[in-house]
């Protein structure tokens, strides 16, 4: 296809309509617009009509732009480099490396074009295959390590046919623009590979062998591994008004999640929080691999001042990185925030091209690719056997915290955990303030089924007594009543509620939530022999108190085993005994 | 470079031109050129073949077929040195003090975002001496946070207070849709505090054009973003943004844009979020920090709506007084834990209390209130309200946190809190021996 050339003739903010005088143009294809001073502008044509008239997003501000600007179209799709040396990273929305654009300057100029990878250091290649060797899209030609991981060197995903390796490189050290093999076709012909390729953001990659999520995810977090949980490949929808939680819940996820990888893109963000991320997790300490936890961690900063049309690209970017690492085997999580941001960019360039608008002036077709996006998370078996994962956890900030807002519709219909933030709830200073009642999963729990629903019946049972309270007073209702009032209060204060910025409250691990649930359980399951509202509230006032200062202590500490007796007690001095009953 | 004169004007609105002209940049700044040889300026916001819109402002009143468009060949830009210290400026960045015009170095309005990873991550608190600011919803410096209020609720008097009573290096106020006795009263203030000599003003008033109004954050942030640099703490004041947002619309509106809700432009966030984002803590420099006034009647209307979600927090302002729910500092989190170490504890308590006592007042309109704990839960309610609410009430943060203990033990029993024992140990007043709180007459 011959590469078209086109000028400017229209400029709206990020959409310039274009005409073109030559060659083929395609839809979804990168376009630099080239200004008086000879900067690039990228870009990605979102519409061609008549033939000739091209409209274009620019990733970039458009000041200073002209009528009769040349443009030159790639020919390429808008494409992420994969390969070594990804993690640990943090880039725009179109993959430039931010600390090196850091490097010159303290504004995000436009125009500038950095390497999206690492060229200079050398990666140690092992090769997996010899010469004469069969291969095809997708095998293994040999592994570096990365960082925690040996990160295998794959024959490019796009390329279906089979080859013949007819060189491979030695075992040593190369940087990934080096050519590490060379393949040959049944026609004869020659490729040249390094151990990077390309892969456009837009089209996700096909599966090996897909297959459905049913593992939890731990994510340290009680409410949601207990309650709302989310599996190994699945997807979740965490939508609430702002000042819910959301950002604290999602740094804390990011932490604590028993993922491989975590990718975190902040789509449209407030920068602040974006660089707590990537100023902390340099400093903090992976507890499973003794590492920096920015080690297992790559982070999209295209935060909120940053142009609007790269927004849609930053959280395409973060899929197909995540993809990539899901096809090493490894089981990745990203962290989309916001995706509303993402559909509000749409929704701008939508006006701009005075398309049609749908409901609150979204564009028709957001659904759909709201839909198309989730569905790039879940579970590959892959060629060796192994399993990859990518799991998706998409924050949605609905306008006026209102759910029924279309994007946070379509991204109810498209996930299969929903946790829904309520401000009563953080109000209340509840964190996580995740709605006990409305919030569900379609995932297994790391409890029991029937013990999941014990649990959400009995917060049922106590928010349909606390109304009852409301209207008539806590001697309206009956001492038995009360308790389980007070059980169920017991349990979103001493289980379900967690301290984030506590460091052994903030994280619990699976073992520990079997231990808290049994001891939960024990006090909901024990009748208690107490006569009186106000003996009954300072009962559960003791219990709780003694609860909580077990909750911040840790496993190793030498009080822990005497807390975790004292408790079982308190429980025992105001119970019947079973045979009294 | 060459600078053109047109004199074709297809159409005037009440901000907007079209004229034809060739080789005009996009954002490029132009002179409307008025028959008696008046100048105003105007500037480039889209182009279309040979059609150029432009921004006007003086607005679009007054200007006629046979005015004269020039294209100037340089970006919007505004002067900047320390001699606008203790200066008054207008949205057009004219002086209106009386004083001279600067033409020194000119920084680029609206520049581009700094690189996030020349962000640090804000850690030093800024002391307001407001117990609803300092204890519960702590102000951190490079912070971008609104007040949410009603129109009439006291909250430049507030913003006014925290600006004076911090130890910013250097103060800017951008008043847009200021009535002239607000104006009045942020100059007598800054005056009174003795820190004219320290704060730049870029005032638009209701007599001026919008779009002058509409520059207004951008002269304001760019000068900020300059002192900040340098090395400058900088605290930029905002008020309104509400007002901002309905002239952004105006001008949208003008120029045909399919809006979005409530007729605001679909870029809205991205408009709010790039002025917003100015707030940075600097790597190697100074800082800048955002308070701005956010006029509502509802919180989901679509510019408080959109600014919650930039913002890092929001006051909420009511009936005079600073709300404890639905305020938040989100940077928060990044000082107070090195405040005093019952800082957050008691500041989760406090609010638990009282979020307790708020379902307690609904239930005794149902007459359902009859137990001494619910009684004592709405005495302490009051006593919060009392103590802690009133926005103009000074106190050290170590004086609050104190008071807070004070309040928590006349009204509680130790286990009844929820705290850990350990902070009751070290906390918890001796019967009767209040620190701050006044026992007598505070019922």
């Amino acid at each position: 296809m011959q590469k078209a050339k086109g000028k400017v003739l229209s400029v709206n903010e990020s959409l310039v309509g274009v005409e073109t005088t030559q060659g083929a143009v395609m839809n979804g294809e990168v376009a630099y617009i080239v200004l008086e001073d000879g900067k690039r502008l990228k870009s990605e044509v979102i519409d061609v009509k008549s033939g000739q008239m091209v409209y274009l997003q620019v990733f970039e501000d458009t000041s200073w732009m002209r009528v009769g600007d040349l443009v030159e179209f790639s020919g390429l799709p808008l494409a992420v480099k994969l390969g070594p040396g990804i993690l640990g990273s943090v880039t725009d929305g179109l993959q430039n490396p931010l600390y090196e654009l850091a490097k010159t300057e303290w504004f995000l100029e436009r125009g500038i074009v950095v390497e999206p990878l690492d060229n200079v250091t050398t990666w140690e290649f092992t090769p997996k295959v010899s010469i004469g060797d069969t291969v095809t899209g997708g095998d293994v030609l040999g592994t570096v390590p990365e960082k925690i991981f040996e990160h295998k060197i794959f024959v490019p995903f796009s390329l279906s046919s089979n080859f013949e390796i007819i060189e491979i490189a030695e075992k040593g050290a190369y940087t990934i623009d080096d050519p590490i093999a060379k393949i040959k076709d049944d026609s004869g012909t020659i490729k040249e590979l390094t151990m990077a390729f390309e892969w456009p953001v837009k089209v996700a990659m096909p599966f090996n062998e897909r297959s459905v999520p049913e593992k939890p995810l731990p994510t340290g977090i009680r409410i949601l591994d207990s309650l709302f949980p989310i599996a190994y490949g699945g997807t979740a929808c965490n939508p609430g008004p702002f000042g819910a939680g959301k950002t604290v819940l999602q740094h804390s996820l990011a932490r604590h999640s028993q993922a491989d990888i975590v990718i975190i893109a902040a789509c449209g963000e407030r920068a602040g929080e974006a660089v707590e991320v990537f100023k902390d997790f340099p400093e903090l300490i992976d507890p499973r691999t003794g590492k920096s936890l920015m080690d297992r961690t790559y982070i999209v900063g295209n935060t909120s001042s940053m142009p609007v049309a790269a927004r849609e690209a930053s959280v395409y970017l973060a899929t197909t990185v995540g993809e990539y690492y899901r096809k090493q085997g490894l089981n990745v999580l990203i962290l989309a925030d916001s995706t509303s941001r993402w559909a509000q960019a749409l929704r701008e360039t939508s006006g701009r091209k005075e398309e049609i608008p749908g409901p609150e002036a979204f564009p028709m077709y957001i659904s759909t690719l709201i839909s198309a996006f989730y569905d790039r998370a879940g579970v590959d078996i892959l060629k060796d056997g192994t399993v990859g994962s990518l799991s998706i956890i998409g924050t949605v900030s609905p306008a006026g915290g209102n759910f029924d807002e279309p994007v946070t519709q379509a991204t109810l219909l498209s996930t299969g955990s929903f946790w829904g933030l309520s401000r009563a709830l953080s109000d209340a200073r509840k964190y996580p303030a995740i709605d006990r009642i409305d919030s569900n999963s379609k995932y297994p729990s790391l409890l029991k089924e029937e013990e999941v629903t014990y649990l959400l019946e009995l917060l049922r049972d106590g928010k349909s007594i606390a109304s009852n309270i409301l209207l008539m007073g806590e001697k309206g209702i009956t001492d038995e009543t009360y308790i389980r009032y007070q059980k169920s209060e017991l349990l979103d204060a001493v289980f379900l509620q967690q301290n984030s910025f506590n460091d052994i409250d903030g994280v619990t691990n699976p073992e520990r939530l079997r231990l808290m649930f049994d001891m939960v359980f024990a006090i909901i399951e024990a009748s208690i022999d107490l006569k009186g509202k106000e003996e009954i509230r300072t009962h559960f006032n003791f219990l709780r108190q003694a609860f909580l200062d077990w909750n911040y202590m840790s496993v190793n500490d030498e009080n822990f085993e005497k807390q975790h007796t004292k408790l079982i007690n308190l429980v025992k001095q105001r119970t019947y005994a079973k045979e009294d009953l | 470079m060459l600078k053109k004169t047109y004199e074709n004007i297809d159409s005037i609105g009440r901000s907007i031109l079209s004229i034809k002209a060739e080789g005009v940049h996009n954002k490029e700044l132009a002179e409307v050129i008025y028959p008696n040889g008046d100048k105003a300026f105007a500037q480039v916001i889209a182009l279309n073949n040979d059609e150029v819109t432009l921004q006007l402002f003086g607005g679009g009143f007054g200007v006629s077929t046979d005015c004269k468009i020039r294209f100037l060949g340089k970006p919007i830009q505004v002067g900047f040195s320390d001699d606008m210290l203790g200066r008054v400026y207008s949205g057009n960045g004219k002086p209106i003090d009386g004083g001279p015009e600067l033409v020194t170095d000119m920084v680029r309005v609206a520049g581009p975002s700094i690189n996030p990873v020349k962000r640090l991550i804000p850690k030093h608190m800024i002391r307001t001496g407001v117990p609803m600011i300092d204890v519960f919803n702590t102000l951190v410096r490079s912070q971008k946070i609104p007040i949410f209020a009603k129109a009439g609720e006291p909250y430049n008097r507030l913003l006014a207070n925290i600006a004076t009573q911090t130890d910013a290096d250097i103060i800017i106020i951008g008043g847009v849709g200021l009535k002239y006795d607000e104006f009045h009263y942020f100059r007598q203030r800054i005056e009174e505090a003795g820190s004219k000599s320290k704060t730049i003003m870029f005032v638009h008033t209701h007599r001026d054009s919008i779009v002058e109004g509409l520059m207004v954050p951008d002269l304001a942030l760019a000068v900020g973003e300059k002192f900040a640099l340098q090395g400058k703490n900088v605290f930029v004041l905002l008020s309104d943004m509400t007002q901002w947002s309905d002239y952004l619309r105006q001008v949208a509106n003008a120029q045909d844009q399919i809006p979005a809700n409530q007729g605001y432009p679909g870029d809205l966030y991205s408009q709010l979020a790039s002025r917003y984002e100015k707030a940075a803590d600097i790597e190697g420099a100074g800082s800048l920090t955002i308070l701005g006034v956010t006029t509502m009647d509802d919180v989901t209307h679509p510019v408080p709506d959109n600014t919650g979600y930039i913002t890092e927090g929001q006051f909420y302002m009511k009936d005079g007084f600073l709300e404890l729910f639905g305020s938040l500092s989100r940077l928060k989190q990044q000082v107070n834990d090195k405040t005093r170490e019952d800082h957050r504890s008691i500041m989760n308590v406090m609010a638990r209390l009282l979020s307790e006592a708020e379902e307690r007042v609904k239930a005794q309109k149902f007459g359902s209130v009859k137990d001494d704990y619910s009684f004592r839960l709405l005495d302490y309610r009051k006593a919060f309200q009392k103590e802690l609410m009133d926005p103009f009430r000074y106190l050290e943060l170590e004086d609050a946190l104190d008071l807070c203990w004070d309040i928590l033990a006349k009204y509680f029993k130790k286990e009844e809190v929820g705290l850990s024992s350990k902070l009751i140990e070290a906390f918890w007043p001796k019967e009767g021996e209040y620190k701050i709180l006044k026992s007598q007459g505070n019922e």
